[in-house]
């Protein structure tokens, strides 16, 4: 039994079962559950419809951001195709429920692991390629995965779309925000769990030790290309997953939304919530899409603004400029991202008034 | 036969555009290995940049074109001092993402500036650029370009043969730290090499301005397909992004003439895959080799 205390004051580590702990006082762990059971507790009583629409995009969008973040940030595999992973798992689980006639939870699953295997096919040139080869072999993915799902007619309808019926949970039809966000949100804390103990385990030592020194790993024995795809399957899974959630909520899914643009909102997530930490996949994906759904509302207001109105401009496109500000803003300034500030704002607190 | 030869014709001539579009891109890797994907977005500056002189600033064009180059020159200079200079030695994720920062703040303010819609240039090329061969017919760009691009080959094989900024240039690029000890200011040869880059890449994006017109969006599209010439050429060879330009040329006129028109787009990205799978440095690239 640990000691009641908020924070250790040094590092008092005697075995590696402290070592591997989450939590390293009951504190930590007493204020993520109270802070779970307010967000649960209240948040869908309290906010009104749009409100809950953006907090259920964050979750969607930091299941992918978790995903994206396992490969980039602890495998150093840069992947650009991620925004068309997660629109492989919105169209696998769109097909298997329409098609098929799956029920909800067959079908998310099953879309999360058909992503996993186009993922491996799409990580084989991490065998051979490194860094920015590897980059460029992703992004060659992207176009590819975009250009079959429009043209596959015949399984993907094309441009017309397809419209998912309403997920069944427990013989309970969920349909609206409310149902949404509990469904959303009790996926985040599996997934998250989940990718929180794939690190602490044998896999994820072996995917820190490919990023900090792939030939280094596999002189110590690490198969770096079987680790690698493992990597690509999980980091995919996560999309195929959360891209399926996605279709589910959208109702009808079309292929527009899952172009390279989407693939650099995921990696400005990871970048900008912090790479290498799991938390901070989830900062950064609340950080994006509340900056886009801010800037939607700012150039909204700016059009009808007088004199800007007068002046015939069109405002939209400062969203894209303020999206790449943020971007250079946060690797200029804070490349830890935002999981290093929130550390630097506690231990601040904690070390007033000698704080520096 | 007809349809075969037109098709090569033009396939040669988007190539050369494609090799141009590349040869800024190859500069900057070649001197500071970035990779920088706001390439489409400078095109585009130097486009636009070239279209506010000529139309709006009524300048008559070769002195707007000297402008045009001077300013990007400048451009390409300031990014290197304030946005790529804090990075040098950082991981290549940070660099990368800085360049994809940097792509959707220009398109932001291009679009913010001049707008989505397609421009078009006055027309300056004389007629007599013209050629009839047979039943084909080359257009006066495609000649100018062509020209353009074997003068700037030159230029560039010049330049780093024989000047001592580009043989700066070429040992920084092969081992910054030897250069550095040698007496090499490192720094200020990776300003020169962006300045170099954003000249020339603003030079193409004039041309394939004055090709298919003036639009952020297909510019920027360019600027991602460069990445498939670059592989096939060679990330470093400045030569060899005019003949990956070329090949990926051919392949998307010969696609979109026999195949469909739909898969053109995609092409030059499926076989770029399986070139690296193949040859993972390239078809003229350097081999790196590392030690533990």
């Amino acid at each position: 039994m640990k000691k009641p205390s908020f924070h250790p004051c040094g590092n008092f580590r005697e075995t590696y079962a402290e070592e591997l702990a989450i939590f390293d006082t009951w504190f930590g762990r007493v204020s993520l559950l109270v802070f779970l059971l307010l967000l649960f507790g209240l948040a869908p009583f309290l906010l009104d419809r749009y409100l809950l629409y953006i907090l259920n995009s964050i979750g969607i969008m930091a299941i992918a951001a978790v995903g994206l973040n396992i490969l980039i940030g602890y495998t150093g595999q840069i992947s650009l195709g991620h925004g068309a992973f997660f629109g492989v798992g919105a169209y696998a689980g769109a097909i298997l429920a329409t098609r098929l006639n799956l029920p909800f939870f067959v079908c998310i699953p099953a879309a999360g692991l058909i992503t996993a295997m186009v993922g491996m096919i799409f990580g084989i040139p991490s065998g051979r390629l490194k860094g920015l080869y590897l980059t460029i072999a992703t992004l060659a993915g992207q176009f590819i995965i975009e250009y079959v799902l429009i043209q596959w007619e015949s399984l993907t309808k094309g441009t017309m779309g397809i419209t998912l019926p309403e997920p069944q949970v427990l013989g309970i039809n969920i349909a609206g925000d409310k149902a949404f966000f509990f469904l959303i949100f009790t996926c985040l804390v599996c997934m998250t769990w989940f990718a929180v103990n794939i690190m602490r385990s044998k896999y994820g030592r072996a995917f820190i030790a490919i990023r900090d020194n792939d030939r280094a790993a596999e002189g110590m024995g690490i198969p770096i290309f079987r680790y690698k795809l493992l990597s690509f399957a999980i980091s995919s899974f996560y999309a195929g997953f959360a891209g399926s959630l996605w279709a589910y909520y959208m109702v009808s899914i079309t292929t527009e939304p899952f172009n390279l643009a989407l693939s650099v909102e995921f990696i400005a997530m990871v970048i900008i919530g912090g790479m290498g930490n799991i938390p901070g996949a989830i900062f950064g994906a609340t950080f994006i899409t509340v900056l886009n759904e801010l800037l939607r509302f700012a150039t909204g207001a700016l059009m009808n603004v007088g004199w800007i109105a007068g002046l015939g401009l069109n405002m939209a496109p400062l969203r894209e400029f303020v999206f790449g500000l943020a971007i250079v803003l946060f690797i200029l300034l804070e490349p830890k991202g935002l999981a290093e500030l929130w550390r630097i704002v506690r231990s601040s607190f904690r070390l007033w008034p000698f704080s520096y | 036969m007809d349809f075969f030869l037109q098709l090569l014709v033009n396939g040669v001539c988007i190539g050369l555009l494609y090799g141009i579009s590349a040869m800024g891109f190859v500069m900057i890797f070649k001197a500071s290995s970035v990779l920088n994907f706001a390439h489409g977005e400078l095109l585009a500056l130097g486009a636009f940049f070239f279209l506010t002189l000529v139309t709006w600033g009524k300048i008559p064009v070769p002195a707007a074109f000297v402008l045009t180059l001077a300013g990007c020159f400048l451009l390409g200079f300031l990014i290197e001092k304030f946005f790529l200079r804090p990075l040098i030695g950082e991981k290549l994720i940070f660099v990368i993402m800085l360049t994809v920062g940097l792509a959707a703040m220009f398109k932001g303010l291009i679009l913010l500036i001049w707008g989505g819609n397609l421009h078009t240039y006055p027309e300056f090329l004389p007629e007599s650029l013209e050629f009839h061969l047979g039943s084909i017919y080359i257009a006066p760009v495609y000649s100018a370009t062509l020209m353009i691009s074997v003068v700037f080959l030159v230029l560039f094989g010049l330049f780093f043969k024989k000047s001592s900024q580009g043989i700066f240039m070429r040992s920084v690029a092969d081992n910054q730290k030897a250069a550095l000890s040698l007496g090499v200011h490192v720094r200020r040869v990776f300003a020169l090499s962006w300045a170099i880059a954003a000249m020339v890449a603003c030079m193409s994006g004039i041309v394939l301005g004055i090709i298919n017109g003036v639009n952020v969006h297909d510019l920027s599209a360019i600027g991602l397909k460069v990445f498939p010439v670059v592989i096939l050429g060679g990330l470093d060879s400045i030569g060899g992004a005019i003949i990956g330009g070329i090949i990926i040329g051919l392949l998307e006129t010969f696609t979109g003439g026999y195949l469909s028109p739909s898969l053109r787009d995609v092409v030059p990205y499926i076989v770029l895959v399986f070139i690296l799978m193949v040859k993972p440095y390239g078809l003229f690239g350097l081999v790196e080799i590392e030690r533990v």
